[in-house]
């Protein structure tokens, strides 16, 4: 028996879970539990209760409203790796949920638990950051919504008050025949990357882009949006030398330094990892524009 | 004392009703106590896979749930996956006629994780096992085995079913 002593809580709905976050003291909630089960069992973290959100019902669902995705907190990884409307519409989403951990993984883990853990290096962390996601919280006052790009407020740290819980997140998808490609460097298949990076792109009939979405994940504190490159690719066409130019800047982004590697290595990951998302991105379009 | 729950649960077509501490795990509930010690704990903190249990079908890491979480749920261990005492199952078959395992300590993962993947993909790649088993850390075998023996278990499944169809039709 490895985790703390805690007072364990299973709430049948969203008011009753809000309602017990309010009223204890020192209380975290657990969704999938691949991070937090880990972190009691090796005691970093040590809690008085646990508000066990896997009895709430209507917290999993996918759902496709106005040109976007409505995705509940608690939808496992598995079932938007598994979902013919995610493939269909956000392919990138799909691309990325299999880059998370492994199968035994994604069948517990959920939406709503990866973006509230908040690793910087997290798929779905960035895959929320690229497609401008808006996720849903309710508190005592209600609803409310937050752009994804104000979520995280610092290392791990969304911008959720004490006794808020993330219920959903809506993902924009972008029109049929757009480019997209989720790249990421890791020693093993299923570990964190040391850094990644997501990009969606439009390009006109000549083959030059009108629209770009970039995201650097595990650079630092949170996923970085590429905002200068996303610019100096409007109107270029896609193509190795140019790209190479391009992402170049990136070198210049502030990276952390841990044990799995130094900046100067995240630095150069930045450099490489996007240009070969955007060739995939590319040619994904020249295939579809075939066929 | 630790606060306690009752739980109700079914374990390889068993049914249990039990009293747990709500901060054990569902590992440490499947071994200690239920006796069903197949199940492994290597790293207890999600890396290694050798707690791969099947809850209501799905993998799962055994070691990163709280037993009190698997209340009304059914749960497949590796003392579940032979048909009876005298005969293995044909992923079993498959690891011994291969040498699909050494030292043993990872097999039960591998096992339970393998009964999901060839169930959701019956005529997998090389590739395909490799990423299956990701999941799974072996310190003896160096996989090459388990894979040999993976991909000759699809087949004795096919096999197997391909039968079962004939028979029926």
């Amino acid at each position: 028996m490895k985790p703390p002593p805690f007072s364990y809580h299973d709430p049948r709905n969203v008011a009753d879970a809000v309602g017990l976050l309010g009223r204890l003291e020192n209380a975290k909630l657990l969704a999938g539990g691949q991070s937090l089960m880990p972190m009691l069992n090796m005691r970093y973290v040590l809690p008085d209760h646990i508000i066990d959100l896997n009895r709430i019902e209507g917290l999993s669902y996918i759902r496709e409203r106005d040109g976007a995705l409505d995705i509940g907190a608690m939808t496992r990884q598995r079932d938007i790796e598994f979902s013919d409307v995610v493939r269909r519409r956000c392919p990138l989403m799909h691309e990325a949920i299999r880059q998370i951990g492994h199968r035994q993984t994604r069948n517990r883990g959920t939406l709503g638990g990866s973006l509230c853990h908040l690793d910087p290096a997290a798929e779905l962390v960035s895959l929320a950051n690229v497609l401008d996601a808006k996720v849903t919280a309710s508190g005592k006052n209600g609803e409310r919504r937050i752009d994804f790009s104000a979520f995280p407020v610092a290392y791990m740290t969304p911008a959720l008050e004490p006794d808020e819980i993330l219920t959903g997140a809506t993902f924009p998808c972008w029109p049929a025949g757009h480019g997209y490609a989720f790249v990421e460097f890791s020693r093993r298949h299923g570990d964190f990357a040391i850094v990644s990076a997501a990009v969606l792109i439009e390009e006109d009939r000549n083959g030059k882009v009108t629209r770009a979405s970039v995201t650097l994940g595990g650079m630092g504190p949170a996923p970085v949006r590429a905002n200068d490159v996303e610019r100096a690719l409007i109107g270029e066409t896609i193509e190795e030398r140019r790209l190479r130019e391009i992402c170049e800047m990136l070198r210049k982004l502030e990276a952390i330094e841990d044990i799995h590697a130094p900046a100067s290595y995240r630095q150069q990951l930045a450099t490489v990892l996007p240009r070969r998302a955007l060739l995939k991105a590319h040619e994904r379009i020249a295939e579809r524009a075939q066929a | 004392m630790s606060e306690t729950r009752k739980i109700a649960l079914t374990v390889n077509g068993a049914r249990y009703e039990e009293t747990v501490p709500v901060r054990v795990t569902l590992a440490d509930f499947i071994r200690h106590q239920l006796g069903l010690t197949g199940t492994h704990l290597g790293c207890e903190h999600g890396v290694c896979g050798a707690c791969t249990i099947l809850l209501d079908g799905r993998s799962a890491r055994s070691c990163l749930m709280l037993a009190v979480q698997a209340d009304g749920h059914d749960i497949l261990t590796v003392e579940g996956i032979a048909p009876d005492a005298e005969t293995l199952h044909p992923l079993q078959e498959a690891f011994r006629d291969n040498h699909g395992l050494q030292c043993g300590f990872c097999t039960p993962g591998i096992l339970t994780t393998l009964i999901e993947f060839l169930r959701d993909n019956p005529d997998p790649t090389e590739e395909e096992v490799r990423i299956g088993i990701s999941g799974n850390l072996c310190r003896c075998t160096g996989y090459q085995n388990i894979v040999i023996a993976a991909l000759d278990a699809a087949k004795r499944l096919r096999a197997e079913d391909g039968q079962r169809k004939t028979e029926v039709g």
